[in-house]
C-alpha cells in the first residue's frame, strides 16, 4: 500500500481505509458486474446480436432513450427556470420549493409511478382535462416521459442552482454600464457561465432516466413495441428464466450507461477547470 | 438580493420576474405538489378507519419490518464504507485516486433491474455459485439477504458521494498539527474529522437510508414477492395496487413512505442550515483572530 502514496504523510489508516474501501467496492460492485459481463461473453457473437436487434428489443431501445432524452431536454429548460428563479428572486414561499426540489430523490419510485397513474389516468386530477382534448398520458410513451420527467427533475435544478450563486455580479454589472442590454448580458455574460453545468445536469438526468424502472412500470401498462422500456423487457426476460437475454440486452444498456458517466466525468472535470480559471 | 434601485439592465421588468416565478410554480405545482397531495388524498379516501387498518394487515407489518432491517443493514455498510473511502481519498494522494472515484460513482449508472440480475446472476439457481449455495442449503436470492445486497448495491455511493467534497474542502492541515502533537490515529478522527463533518455525514446517511427504504427495481428481482416474508413496502404497495378493493390500502403504504420523503427533505432542510452557520462562525473566528 505505500508503494501507491506519492507524498509522506504524518496522517495514519492510510493501508486500512484504501485496503477497506477497495475490498469493500469489489465484492459488492465490481465482482457481480464482471459476472455479467462474463455470462455475456458465454454467448457466441451470433447469439448476442440476434438477441440484442431483435424488433421488440430495438423497440424498447427507441422508447426508452427517445424519452428519457426528452424528459432530459424539458428539464433542462425547466430546471434552468427553477434554478433562476430560486437564485435570482424572492418571493414567499421559495426555501420551501427550494427544499421541496429534492422530493425525486426521497420519494421511492414506487410512489411517484403510482400517484403519477392516478394523477394524469382519465379519470384523475389533470388526465380528466386531457381526456376532452383526445391526449391519453397513461399507457402510452407520453407517460413514460411523464414519469421519467419527474424523476429527474432535481438535477438539472442541483447542478445549475450553485454555479448562479457563485457568479459574481460584477461581471454583468460592467456590462451593463457598457450599454448592453439585460438579454444581451443573459446570451453573452451568463449563459456562457452556466452552460457546462447545464450540460451536467442534462447527462445526469438523462443517465438517470434511461436506467429507470420502479416509476415506469405502473403508468406505461408495459405493452410489447409501444410502451415497454428496456428496463422492464430485461424483467420481462428474467421472469421467464431466459437469463442469456436478460444478460445480453442488460449489457448493452450498461454500456451505454458507462458511455455516459465517462462524458459526465469529463464535463465535471471541465466545469471545475472553468470555476478555477 | 435585487433592490427596486437596481439598474434596470441588472434585472428584468416586474412583469417578465413575475410570469417566471409563475411558470416555474406551475411546473412544479405540477410535477412535484399534485402527486404528493393525491397520495394523501387517496390513501384517505375511505376515511381514516380503512386508513390505520391497512397497516394493521399482517402482511404489511411485515413489509415495514422487513424494510427498516434492509434499511438499517445499507445505511451502517454503506456507511462504513463511506467514511473510510472519504478518509482515504481527501486526506491521501495516491496512485489510482482518479479511478476509485469514478468506480464508486458506477452504481448510480446502473439500472435498479440490472442491479437485481447481476446478483441473480451470482447466486440463483442457476448462478455462478447456485449449487454451491443449495448443496450448502444457503438462499441468498429470493430471500432475504438478496434484498439486503440489491439494497447495498443501488444506495453504495450516497455517504461517500457526500463526505469527499466536505473532507476535501477541510484540507488536512487540522488532523496532521493533532498528530504532530501527539494524538493517536483515533482520536485524531473522534476529535477532529467527526465533529467537522457530521452534518454532511448525517445527511449522507439519512439520503442513504431513504433510498434503502424506496428502492424497488432492483429489490423486485430479487425478491421473489413472497407475500409475508420477501415482500418490502414498496413491493407490498405494488401487490396492493394491482388487487381488487386495496386500493386506498396501496395508497396508505405509499402515504407512509411520502412521509419518510418529506423528513428526509425537513432533515436536510436543517443540515444545509446548521452547516452554513458552522461556516459562518468559523469565518467570524478566523477574522477574530
Amino acid at each position: 500500500m505505500p508503494l501507491l502514496l506519492k507524498k509522506k504523510t504524518v496522517l495514519p489508516g492510510f493501508g486500512l481505509t484504501l485496503g477497506f474501501s477497495v475490498v469493500y467496492l469489489s465484492l459488492l460492485v465490481l465482482i457481480p458486474l464482471a459476472v455479467l459481463v462474463m455470462k455475456a461473453m458465454g454467448l457466441t457473437w451470433e447469439q448476442f446480436w440476434t438477441t440484442v436487434t431483435r424488433p421488440q428489443v430495438v423497440a424498447s431501445y427507441k422508447l426508452s432513450f427517445g424519452a428519457a432524452l426528452i424528459a432530459a431536454l424539458l428539464n433542462v429548460v425547466f430546471g434552468l427556470l427553477v434554478a433562476w428563479v430560486l437564485v435570482r428572486y424572492r418571493f414567499p414561499g421559495r426555501k420551501i420549493i427550494d427544499a421541496l426540489v429534492d422530493l425525486p430523490f426521497a420519494l421511492p419510485t414506487a410512489v411517484a409511478g403510482i400517484a403519477l397513474t392516478a394523477l394524469y389516468g382519465p379519470k384523475g386530477w389533470i388526465g380528466q382535462w386531457l381526456e376532452p382534448l383526445g391526449i391519453k398520458a397513461v399507457f402510452t410513451p407520453l407517460g413514460v416521459v411523464i414519469a421519467l420527467t419527474f424523476i429527474s427533475l432535481p438535477f438539472v435544478v442541483r447542478t445549475v442552482q450553485p454555479v448562479l450563486e457563485d457568479l459574481g455580479k460584477e461581471v454583468e454589472e460592467a456590462a451593463a454600464s457598457l450599454g448592453a442590454s439585460r438579454m444581451a448580458i443573459f446570451r453573452r455574460v451568463i449563459f456562457p457561465e452556466i452552460w457546462p453545468a447545464l450540460l451536467t445536469g442534462f447527462a445526469l438526468a438523462f443517465a438517470r432516466a434511461v436506467g429507470e424502472y420502479g416509476s415506469v412500470v405502473f403508468i406505461s401498462g408495459n405493452l410489447p413495441m409501444k410502451t415497454q422500456i428496456t428496463p422492464l423487457l430485461i424483467m420481462g426476460q428474467l421472469e421467464q428464466f431466459k437469463y442469456a437475454e436478460a444478460t445480453a440486452i442488460a449489457v448493452v444498456m450498461l454500456v451505454a450507461s458507462f458511455v455516459l458517466l465517462l462524458a459526465i466525468n469529463l464535463l465535471q472535470r471541465w466545469t471545475t477547470r472553468r470555476m478555477a480559471m | 438580493m435585487y433592490s427596486p434601485r437596481t439598474p434596470r439592465q441588472l434585472t428584468e421588468p416586474a412583469w417578465v420576474r413575475w410570469s417566471l416565478i409563475g411558470l416555474a410554480l406551475i411546473f412544479l405545482g405540477l410535477f412535484l405538489v399534485l402527486p404528493l397531495v393525491l397520495v394523501f388524498a387517496e390513501a384517505f379516501t375511505k376515511g381514516a378507519a380503512v386508513y390505520f387498518a391497512s397497516f394493521n394487515d399482517p402482511d404489511a407489518a411485515h413489509a415495514i419490518k422487513l424494510t427498516l432491517l434492509v434499511m438499517v443493514a445499507s445505511v451502517v455498510c454503506n456507511g462504513v464504507f463511506g467514511v473510510a473511502a472519504a478518509w482515504a481519498i481527501t486526506k491521501f494522494s495516491f496512485r489510482g485516486k482518479s479511478l476509485l472515484l469514478t468506480l464508486i460513482d458506477l452504481p448510480f449508472a446502473v439500472s435498479p433491474v440490472i442491479a437485481g440480475l447481476i446478483f441473480v446472476l451470482l447466486f440463483g439457481a442457476q448462478g455462478l455459485m447456485g449449487s454451491w449455495l443449495s448443496d450448502h442449503d444457503v438462499k441468498i436470492i429470493f430471500a432475504v439477504p438478496g434484498i439486503v445486497l440489491a439494497t447495498m448495491f443501488i444506495t453504495f455511493p450516497f455517504v461517500a458521494r457526500e463526505l469527499i467534497p466536505i473532507m476535501q474542502a477541510q484540507g488536512t492541515e487540522e488532523e496532521e498539527a493533532a498528530r504532530v502533537l501527539g494524538a493517536r490515529g483515533w482520536t485524531v478522527f473522534w476529535r477532529i474529522t467527526l465533529p467537522n463533518i457530521k452534518w454532511g455525514l448525517l445527511y449522507g446517511l439519512i439520503l442513504c437510508s431513504a433510498r434503502a427504504m424506496g428502492e424497488f427495481g432492483a429489490v423486485s428481482v430479487v425478491s421473489g414477492h413472497i407475500r409475508g416474508e420477501t415482500n418490502t413496502l414498496p413491493l407490498h404497495i405494488e401487490i396492493l395496487y394491482n388487487e381488487p378493493g386495496q386500493y386506498a390500502a396501496a395508497f396508505a403504504c405509499a402515504s407512509l413512505l411520502s412521509l419518510l420523503a418529506l423528513v428526509t427533505l425537513v432533515l436536510k432542510a436543517i443540515v444545509e442550515w446548521r452547516q452554513a452557520r458552522a461556516q459562518a462562525q468559523a469565518a467570524q473566528l478566523s477574522n477574530v483572530e
